[in-house]
C-alpha cells in the first residue's frame, strides 16, 4: 500500500491537480434519511460521510441522565468498506478517541439546556474514506442537527491542513496524509473565529502552524457558506411558489 | 415572505425585541434554530422542525402506556412521559381508586385528550383530564410535527375551519402534532390527506388556496364518479 519516494507536488500542484490552498470538490445533502430526525450526507473529494441525528428523546439508561441538560452521543464510525483493505467493523480505539473529539467539537454550539434529562444521538459513518474523515463527519454532523430542529449558536465547520514536501497545505488526501510531514485538523465556529478542536499529527513550526490556522479559517468559512446554503435550500425552493 | 435562517444568522441589531428562537451575542440578536422568521412584535424564529416540548395549559392527545399507581404513564409524542394521577377521575368526589382497579378506568394504550397541568424543573409532566377526554375507536389519529400545527389551524383558524366545513368531519388539533379525525369513511380519508399535504407543503406560501382547490376538485371527481 505504502508507495516510498512518491512525488507529492509537481510544478506547484499537488497529486490531484489542486493548489496548496484549494479545497476538494463538496457536497452536502439535506435531509437524506426518513427514519431519523435530522440527517446529512457530505461528501468532500473522495471521503463520503452520513450523518444521523435523534432526539431530543429520552435518555436511558436513565442514571446518565443529566437533570440540567440534554446529553450528546457521539458515534464516528467507519463502514467495512471504507477503506482499501477491510475494516473490521465496530469500534476500535481510534474511532473511540474520534468519536471523543467529535462530541466535543460539536457540543460547545448545541443549546444543551433547553431540553434536561435527554438524550441527542449523533451518528456519523463513513461510507468511503480518503483522510480528513472527522473533518467530514463534524461537517455533516453540523448540518444533521440543524435539520433535526436542535438549539445552536451556530453551525460548526471543519478541515484539515497539513505539511507535504515543506509545503503548508489544506484538506490533505490519503496520499499526502500517510507521506506528508504533518496533518492538523481542526473545527470551528466560523462568525466567531472559536475553535473547538485542534489536533495536530506531525511536526509545524510556530510560522507553519499560524500559516496553517489562516488556511484552515478562510476554509472554513467557504465549507460554513456551502453547509448555510444547502439548509437553506431545501426549504426555499417550494418557499413562495407550490407546484399549481 | 418567508425568510428561512439557520442556526447563527444574525437575524436583528434589535435587542430588545429579541423572542423565542433567537439569542442575543455582543449586541445583536441571531438566529438559534433552523426556522423561519417572524418581524411582528418580537422577532422570533419559528422552528422547521423539532421535537415538542410541553408547557402549561398545552391540550394535547397521550396514549396510555404504563399503569404505575397512582399514576398512568401518558406518551405525550415528546421526549417526556406525562403523568396523570388517580385523583384525576374522582374530581369532586370522595371516591378514592383501589389499587389494582386502574385499568378499569384507562388501560393501557386507550388515547386520551387531556390538558398539561404543570411542568416542573425537572420537566415531570401533569396532566388533568378534559371533560370529554375519551377517544376510543371512533376515527382516526394521524401524527404529524407539532411544529406544523399551526399551519393547519391557520390564521385565526381560518384552515381548520376550512376543513371541517369541506370534509363535513369533526376535527380536533392537538398542541403535540396529534390530530383526531371524525366523521364518515370517505370524508375521514379525504381529510386525511389534506391534513398530510399540508404537512408536507406547511412552509409555502397561500397554502390554504391550494388546499381548498384540493379538496373541491376531490369533492368533485367524487360526485362525477357516483354518476350525479
Amino acid at each position: 500500500m505504502k508507495e516510498e519516494g512518491i512525488e507529492l507536488i509537481k510544478d506547484g500542484k499537488r497529486l490531484d491537480g489542486r493548489g496548496f490552498e484549494e479545497l476538494r470538490p463538496m457536497k452536502i445533502e439535506v435531509g437524506v434519511l426518513k427514519r431519523a430526525d435530522g440527517s446529512c450526507y457530505f461528501e468532500m473529494g473522495n471521503n463520503k460521510a452520513l450523518a444521523a441525528v435523534y432526539g431530543p428523546r429520552e435518555m436511558h439508561p436513565r442514571h446518565l441522565q443529566n437533570a440540567k441538560t440534554a446529553v450528546v452521543n457521539y458515534r464516528y464510525n467507519m463502514a467495512p468498506f471504507s477503506v482499501d483493505e477491510r475494516k473490521r467493523p465496530g469500534p476500535d480505539r481510534r474511532s473511540v478517541e474520534i468519536s471523543k473529539v467529535s462530541r466535543e467539537a460539536i457540543e460547545p454550539v448545541i443549546l444543551k439546556e433547553y431540553y434536561p434529562k435527554t438524550a441527542i444521538d449523533i451518528y456519523v459513518e463513513l461510507l468511503q474514506s480518503d483522510a480528513g474523515t472527522r473533518t467530514a463527519g463534524i461537517n455533516a454532523a453540523s448540518v444533521a442537527l440543524a435539520d433535526a430542529g436542535i438549539p445552536m449558536r451556530d453551525l460548526v465547520s471543519s478541515v484539515a491542513v497539513g505539511k507535504i514536501e515543506g509545503e503548508v497545505v489544506l484538506d490533505l488526501n490519503a496520499a499526502e496524509d500517510n507521506q506528508g510531514e504533518a496533518d492538523m485538523p481542526l473545527a470551528m465556529v466560523t462568525r466567531t473565529g472559536t475553535i473547538t478542536m485542534l489536533q495536530m499529527d506531525g511536526r509545524l513550526t510556530k510560522d507553519e502552524f499560524e500559516r496553517g490556522l489562516k488556511l484552515a479559517t478562510n476554509a472554513c468559512r467557504e465549507i460554513y457558506e456551502l453547509q448555510r446554503t444547502a439548509l437553506i435550500e431545501k426549504y426555499s425552493g417550494s418557499i413562495g411558489g407550490g407546484e399549481e | 415572505m418567508y425568510k428561512v435562517v439557520v442556526p447563527g444568522d444574525f437575524v436583528s441589531e434589535e435587542v430588545a425585541r429579541a423572542g423565542d428562537g433567537t439569542y442575543v451575542d455582543d449586541g445583536k440578536v441571531y438566529a438559534m434554530k433552523y426556522g423561519i422568521v417572524h418581524d411582528k412584535g418580537e422577532i422570533k424564529v419559528v422552528a422547521l422542525t423539532g421535537k415538542y416540548v410541553p408547557t402549561n395549559g398545552d391540550i394535547v392527545i397521550g396514549k396510555i402506556i404504563e399503569i404505575s399507581f397512582p399514576y398512568w404513564i401518558v406518551d405525550i409524542a415528546s421526549p417526556y412521559e406525562a403523568r396523570l394521577h388517580t385523583s384525576e377521575f374522582a374530581r369532586g368526589t370522595e371516591r378514592k381508586m383501589e389499587f389494582g382497579s386502574m385499568s378499569n378506568y384507562l388501560d393501557l394504550g386507550d388515547l386520551i385528550v387531556a390538558k398539561v397541568l404543570n411542568v416542573d424543573a425537572l420537566m415531570r409532566v401533569d396532566l388533568a383530564l378534559r371533560d370529554d377526554f375519551r377517544i376510543g375507536d371512533q376515527g382516526r389519529l394521524v401524527e404529524i410535527s407539532h411544529t406544523k400545527v399551526p399551519r393547519v389551524i391557520g390564521r385565526s383558524g381560518s384552515m381548520i375551519k376550512m376543513l371541517k366545513e369541506k370534509c363535513n368531519c369533526f376535527i380536533f388539533i392537538a398542541k403535540n402534532g396529534r390530530i383526531w379525525i371524525k366523521g364518515r369513511e370517505e370524508n375521514m380519508n379525504l381529510a386525511l390527506q389534506a391534513v398530510l399535504m399540508i404537512d408536507n407543503e406547511a412552509h409555502t406560501s397561500g397554502l390554504t388556496d391550494r388546499v381548498a382547490h384540493f379538496l373541491d376538485q376531490s369533492c368533485k371527481k367524487k360526485r362525477e364518479e357516483n354518476g350525479e
